[in-house]
């Protein structure tokens, strides 16, 4: 056995007996082993492979797919920039090109003695505080070209992540506008005993009669989810916190993460209890790993005080406990069935619905999956009751809403309104002037423009999942729907072919447009192609992709104009400048060797 | 439940249908042609090519997933879904780096057969002309990925099947690819063989055999004496 090999078992052998040699927890295993080796080789794959008794393709189709698992070396820091819209217009772009001179690197490659890289991630959910990046999974925001060359300095001195001063990793919540939730006061275990007194067929009527909707984008109703499990024929239920938040702009489930985890763990607990559930998942997105600490420490306390274990409150067969399971960078895996697939071990594929997890979901059981905000909501109702809970909001969207507000204003941050809210009222509250336009819900979301500022955010009018990004009067629009072609083709998952390809021919039209060789035949083919994903796409990932592009289309046409060639069309490949090549070869520059009359 | 009761329409035509079957199966088993190319009534449906993408009252969806309901309203052949699908033929075939005229497949490939009647007469986007170098490290088999369109028949074949598991989707997005599992990734390193049921479900010519070139000449194949379409109506024929 080579020395590389005996490191590898002595490494992975305390690994695979913590998960229990697991194939369902191949992400967890991978993450632990990434952390200790800085990459998965082909011989670590192969070794794991055995171990867990699976293909060596499986372990391979794992780490090819995330983002955040590398089959290459990447160095002793990988240094990842935010990448969303937001970061660009604070110039993360110019800081990225900083950093890189620095360190005498190219992006994405590793420096020659092996010690760090640097590339570009999707959006990592600190947009009220960016430019970030992410150093071996840790985040640094409000990045300045100072801060740059000091992160520069402690990587040259080799000095371990861990070992940096903590203020460097210091997250805000930023909370501007607290209500209901944010506002209340947490006591432990108070909304579990609440709804323990109700007792379970209580507790579903009461979150049937709150009306309360998923905040995680779809609004399906709670109650009814809940239900629907509750009454799936089967020995084992589950239920999975949705933490993957990837949606760009939005961060409001990191906030309720970092500072409210008791009522997102008292949520679960409550949805376990009226369900039947007694294992509970968070799925956390890995660029919040930095989390999974002080989580912990809260679920030990939760079990030490008696919320979460065996017979909870001393009720017989009150059983449930939670753990957490880190994703790995892939922004499909917040779709519920892509997020299932990863919780078991799996590539985030999403699946064919029906069935929906509600009845076939984690390990083919009936499972019921929601969002971070939807938990914290449901410790509402056990408290005060589903009448009380109906009568704040609209009446087809009921309670608050947090909205993650980034972009041009005075006070990025969280803002906890009433459902019902006017965009021009958010905007005025956080203090934007002059602004042009309104990203709601993320990429996957609509742009709306001035004169709909008066609308509402609720679901029956401007639904949202929180992101709420601000563009001012200086902002081009054109950049906005480049930025998001270009995150959709990166996080199409590649299981349907309309999404696949088609998110990747809007980026490549919308890279053409941005190099001036556009013309208005890419925008009816952008359009074309939306349309295409819309009606033929797998999952909501593609339907959704061509749409805040089509939208900033039809509503800042001259922004996009103002990059189009006159002509009716150019090839995207510039023949006379492919030729220049041949010319150095064959020392000539005479009009012969140019294309057309020059 | 009556026998009357388990029918639904498709373009306005009743089509009669067991419970527990999709769309596309009862319409299949009718004799009635919707396009569709990542399914193989041998396995699972896969839904990944959407080519089957038809209105269901209302509603698009995948013919080969949506199980047949009493009374659904289904619409297929109309010109806007099948521009669609000719739109998504243009996007598969630019996908990859398919040379229909020199390949051993040609006249007996689905996606040619589909592309033909559905007229799509050109590619329309710019290829990506992806680098996938070939895999001829197998006796019997080899495979071009060039002209794989990740519909995972082999995949499933080979591990459903012929129990196996010798291929298996990675990558993710533009990047996803299929792959094969021996610690080389080399075809010729695994147990694969030309008896396997996965070495002839391909769809395409991206596992083909070897030394069995043109055995047949290019324009007496399979999709050349009937179009796709009118060989699955005599195959209902032949079936019922
Ligand atoms: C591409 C895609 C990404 C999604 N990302 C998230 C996410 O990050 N967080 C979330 O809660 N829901 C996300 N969803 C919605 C989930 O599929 C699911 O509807 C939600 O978690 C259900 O919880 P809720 O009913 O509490 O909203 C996403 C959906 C799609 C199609
Ligand atoms: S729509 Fe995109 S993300 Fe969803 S299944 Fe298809 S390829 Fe994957
Ligand atoms: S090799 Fe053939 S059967 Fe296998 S995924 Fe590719 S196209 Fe489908
Ligand atoms: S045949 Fe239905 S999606 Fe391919
Ligand atoms: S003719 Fe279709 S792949 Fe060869």
């Amino acid at each position: 056995m080579t020395h590389l090999t005996l490191s590898l078992v002595e490494i992975a052998t305390p690994i695979l007996d913590r998960h229990h040699n697991d194939p369902t927890r191949l992400l967890q295993i991978l993450h632990d082993i990434q952390d200790e080796l800085d990459y998965i080789s082909p011989e670590t794959m192969e070794y794991l492979a055995n171990k867990l008794e699976i293909p060596i393709t499986r372990v391979q189709s794992v780490v090819e797919f995330y983002s955040f698992f590398h089959a290459k070396p990447n160095g002793k820091f990988r240094i990842l920039f935010s990448d969303n819209i937001t970061d660009r217009m604070l110039g993360n772009k110019d800081l990225f090109d900083h950093m890189l001179n620095r360190l005498h690197l190219e992006p994405d490659t590793v420096s020659e003695d092996g010690l760090v890289s640097v590339g570009m991630t999707s959006c990592t959910g600190m947009c009220d505080q960016g430019p970030a990046l992410l150093i071996n999974n840790m985040p640094i925001t409000h990045l300045t070209p100072r801060r740059i060359d000091e992160i520069c300095d402690l990587v040259k001195s080799g000095l371990p992540v861990s070992n940096w001063p903590s203020h460097y990793f210091k997250v805000d919540n930023n909370i501007r506008r607290a209500d209901e939730l944010l506002a209340t006061a947490y006591n432990m275990g108070d909304a579990i005993k609440a709804a323990v007194a109700k007792g379970a067929q209580g507790m579903l009527d009461e979150m049937k009669r709150s009306n309360l909707r998923g905040r995680g984008g779809a609004g399906f109703t709670t109650g009814v989810k809940w239900e629907l499990c509750r009454n799936s024929q089967s020995d084992e239920r589950f239920i999975v916190c949705n933490a993957d938040e990837g949606e760009p702009g939005t961060f409001k489930d990191r906030v309720l993460l970092q500072s409210f985890a008791g009522h997102v763990f008292e949520g679960m607990t409550i949805a376990g209890f009226t369900t039947g559930a007694k294992q509970g998942f968070v799925y956390l997105r890995a660029e919040y790993k930095y989390l999974v600490k002080s989580l912990q420490i809260f679920l030990e306390n939760m079990r030490a005080a008696g919320f979460l274990g065996q017979n909870i409150l001393g009720i017989d067969g009150f059983d449930f406990d939670i753990e957490i399971h880190l994703g790995a960078g892939a922004y499909v895996c917040g779709e519920e069935t892509a997020l299932i697939e990863s919780l078991e071990g799996k590539a985030g594929r999403p699946r064919i619905r029906p069935p929906f997890p509600v009845t076939c979901g984690y390990k083919n059981k009936p499972t019921v999956v929601n969002n971070v905000e939807t938990l914290c909501k449901v410790t509402e109702i056990a408290r005060r009751g589903g009448a009380w809970y109906e009568g704040r909001g609209t009446r087809q969207s009921t309670g608050t809403k947090l909205l993650s507000v980034s972009g041009d204003c005075a006070r990025p941050g969280i803002y906890e309104f009433p459902f019902g809210v006017r965009i021009s009222d958010v905007l005025e509250e956080c203090g934007a002037k002059d602004v042009i336009a309104v990203q709601i819900s993320g990429a996957a979301g609509v742009c709306l423009a001035p004169h709909e500022f008066h609308r509402r955010i609720a679901f029956e009018d401007v639904p949202t999942a929180g992101s709420f990004m601000i563009f001012g009067k200086d902002r081009d629009m054109f950049e906005v729907a480049l930025n998001f072609a270009e995150f959709f083709a990166h996080e199409s998952c590649g299981f349907c072919s309309p999404c696949r390809i088609g998110t990747s021919l809007v980026k490549d039209m919308m890279q053409k447009i941005a190099v001036g060789r556009g013309t208005k035949y890419e925008i009816n083919e952008i359009q074309r192609l939306r349309d295409q994903m819309k009606n033929f796409a797998h999952c909501g990932l593609g339907q959704t992709a061509g749409n805040a592009i089509c939208d900033c289309i039809t509503k800042f046409r001259p922004a996009f104009d103002k990059h189009l060639s006159s002509r009716d069309f150019l090839p995207a490949f510039d023949l006379e400048l492919s030729l220049a090549r041949s010319r150095e070869v064959t020392h000539r520059d005479d009009a012969d060797a140019h294309l057309g009359a020059k | 439940m009556s026998e009357i009761a388990n029918t639904f329409t498709l373009d306005g035509q009743i089509v009669q249908f067991t419970p527990g079957q999709t769309i596309l199966e009862a319409a299949l088993d009718a004799g009635l042609y919707i396009p569709h190319l990542c399914f193989n009534p041998e396995l699972k449906p896969h839904g990944s090519c959407k080519l089957c993408t038809v209105i269901v009252n209302g509603r698009s969806g995948s013919a080969c997933t949506i199980k047949a309901m009493p009374g659904q309203e289904v619409q297929s052949s109309t010109p806007e879904l099948d521009g669609r699908r000719r739109l998504q033929l243009q996007m598969i075939f630019v996908e990859g780096n398919h040379f229909c005229p020199g390949c051993e497949k040609s006249g007996n490939c689905k996606l040619q057969a589909v592309a033909y009647d559905l007229e799509m007469l050109n590619p329309h986007f710019p290829h990506f002309f992806p680098e996938r170098p070939i895999d001829a490290s197998h006796p019997d088999v080899m495979i071009d990925f060039n002209r794989c369109i990740l519909c995972e028949q082999c995949v499933q074949t080979s591990r459903d099947v012929d129990g196996k598991n010798i291929f298996a989707l990675a990558g993710r997005g533009m990047k996803s690819h299929l792959v094969i599992n021996s610690p080389s990734g080399k075809l010729g390193d695994t147990d694969f063989a030309l008896t396997d049921k996965a070495a002839h479900v391909c769809p395409v010519g991206a596992i083909l055999e070897k030394r069995v070139g043109y055995a047949k000449p290019i324009g007496e194949r399979k999709y050349d004496e009937q179009t796709i379409r009118e060989q699955i109506a005599a195959d209902a024929e032949g079936g019922l």
